[in-house]
């Protein structure tokens, strides 16, 4: 078996005293795409806050590339190749839509991503490039959100709760492109609450529950009685 | 009537100047919510070092900015980078304290090394050259020097923050610095970069001042205030506000003066706080996303 792109292990997360991740382990495969699923507080964002560098664990190990990235600061971790897509999309409101995907493009890696692809992807960002974040709808904000995230030209995708409190409709439409962004063989970690639309996108589940890993298998393997046992605890 | 107008144009002139005081300090408002109490004396501290660079190479106070912007540039870059970082947090508190701090220690220490004496910067002929305008309105070639740079550096800073990816930099940073650094960007570097930019313009407001009138180490809380005022004035929104800010305080300061010379600061003080009752936001605010 080939080293895993990302390798978790055993890692515990701390907010001050308050232990927010015990022992979570999770291997991510290069062009795999995994879910990562869980109730409200299991730990599913600090997860992804953890990978990307934002915080660090105080126990186990991130190795990703070969190489520890566990202590590294998030600037540095978007460099080897990591980006997240922030739960709630946070793009930043004083700049136009093109200049957000145009700091996405800060790490400077190279790759195939640039404004003319993004826009390829999402045509309406291209109509609004010029107008100010905060004036995109919802689910346009979301796709400048990943647009953003991907003119990084990252190895790994780190999608946090894509789906929050956008339309149904919208989120399928964002979810039918994950294919064409998976397509190039970048490897994507899903944080989502619609357990459907995460069994559907992804190949690896694994789910969380208050800060552990309850269950973990491939998506076609695992019943709607298993998930929910693991998802509610009960 | 061209008495009043003279008033008018000379307070519009030194606006310019307050306008530079204004924009490094608005600058590293906007960018990392501190408030450098230490402004005024960093101003202060560029015009000695403008005195060091003048008397012991024999240049003129213009030529002077070649090396005293890059020096006070690379200052405000080591400061950040070592001191002020430091402070910052969720807590507006600690910045304050430390730049306060670091007012008293550049007030002192520039009285140890310099003395309390009152220097100036010789700029030689131009210092008294004037020319008219209009018939019975007449502007000094240093004020109008003065006030074109201050133009420009506005303008510049407009542009580099609208216009470069280091802009875009200072104003992601400024929305929201964990995103910020999700981008690549290291907000201690741009931090850094924000101060060192901040001093490269206290640099030159420093020169001017120092060419313009008598200084010595006490009077940098003094420019700070004008800073304070012309950036309230003008809104924390944008450079042109600024600029408008500025020149707001130097003509009700010159009218002030002309009414009576004891109510020159007054009349500006005045003007700040009627505008602060009125219009709280300035007359230029962030227009919010």
């Amino acid at each position: 078996m080939p080293d895993p792109l990302l390798d978790i292990r055993a890692i515990d997360v701390f907010y001050g005293d308050f232990q927010a991740l015990f022992g979570v382990s999770l291997r991510v495969n290069a062009g795999e795409v995994v879910a990562v699923i869980g109730a409200n507080g299991a730990g599913k964002s600090t997860l992804l806050k953890t990978i990307a560098g934002l915080m660090h664990p105080r126990g186990g190990d991130i190795v990703f590339n070969g190489a520890p990235v566990g202590n590294a600061p998030a600037f540095d971790v978007v460099k080897r190749g990591i980006a997240l897509v922030p739960e709630g999309r946070r793009l930043f409101p004083s700049l136009s839509v093109e200049e957000n995907l145009l700091i996405g493009a800060q790490s400077k890696r190279p790759g195939s991503w640039n404004l003319a692809r993004i826009y390829e992807l999402f045509p309406v960002l291209a109509e609004r490039r010029h107008l100010p974040a905060p004036s995109l709808s919802g689910g346009q904000q979301q796709m400048a959100a990943i647009g953003r995230a991907l003119m990084s030209n990252p190895s790994l995708l780190l999608c946090d709760e894509i789906s929050l409190g956008l339309a149904p409709i919208i989120v399928r439409d964002i979810y039918a492109r994950l294919p064409s962004i998976v397509g190039e063989g970048l490897s994507v970690v899903i944080v989502e609450q619609d357990i459907a639309q995460a069994l559907k996108a992804s190949a690896q589940v694994y789910c969380l529950q208050e800060g552990r890993v309850a269950l973990q298998g491939e998506a076609h393997e695992l019943t709607r009685e298993r998930i929910s046992a693991a998802y509610f605890g009960v | 009537m061209t008495e009043w107008l003279n008033i008018i144009l000379q307070g519009v002139l030194i606006g310019g100047l307050y306008a530079m005081f204004a924009a490094g300090l608005s600058l590293i408002f906007g960018v990392m919510r501190l408030v450098n109490i230490a402004h005024g004396d960093l101003i202060v501290l560029a015009a000695y070092v403008a005195l060091m660079v003048t008397t012991s190479l024999g240049l003129d106070p213009l030529t002077s900015l070649v090396l005293v912007v890059p020096a006070m540039a690379i200052i405000g870059y080591l400061l950040q980078r070592l001191l002020l970082n430091r402070t910052l947090g969720d807590d507006l508190l600690p910045p304050l304290l430390v730049t306060f701090g670091l007012s008293i220690i550049i007030q002192n220490g520039l009285l140890e090394w310099f003395t309390a004496d009152s220097r100036k910067l010789q700029a030689g002929a131009i210092e008294v050259q004037t020319f008219q305008v209009m018939q019975g309105v007449w502007v000094g070639a240093l004020p109008f020097i003065q006030f074109i740079v201050a133009v420009a550096v506005i303008a510049g800073l407009q542009q580099l923050f609208y216009r470069t990816a280091l802009g875009r930099a200072f104003r992601a940073t400024s929305d929201d610095q964990s995103v910020a650094q999700l981008m690549g960007l290291d907000t201690r570097h741009v931090f850094a970069m924000a101060m060192a930019l901040s001093l490269a313009v206290v640099a030159i407001a420093g020169v001017f001042l120092a060419v313009r009138a008598n200084f010595d180490p006490s009077i940098g809380p003094a420019r700070l205030i004008f800073g304070f005022e012309a950036v309230i004035i003008g809104g924390l929104g944008s450079m042109w506000g600024t600029l408008v800010g500025g020149v707001i305080l130097g003509v009700a300061q010159a009218i002030g003066a002309q009414i009576d010379p004891g109510w020159q600061l007054l009349a500006g003080h005045i003007t700040f706080l009627v505008i602060l009752a009125v219009r709280p936001q300035g007359l230029f605010p962030k227009v919010s996303g």
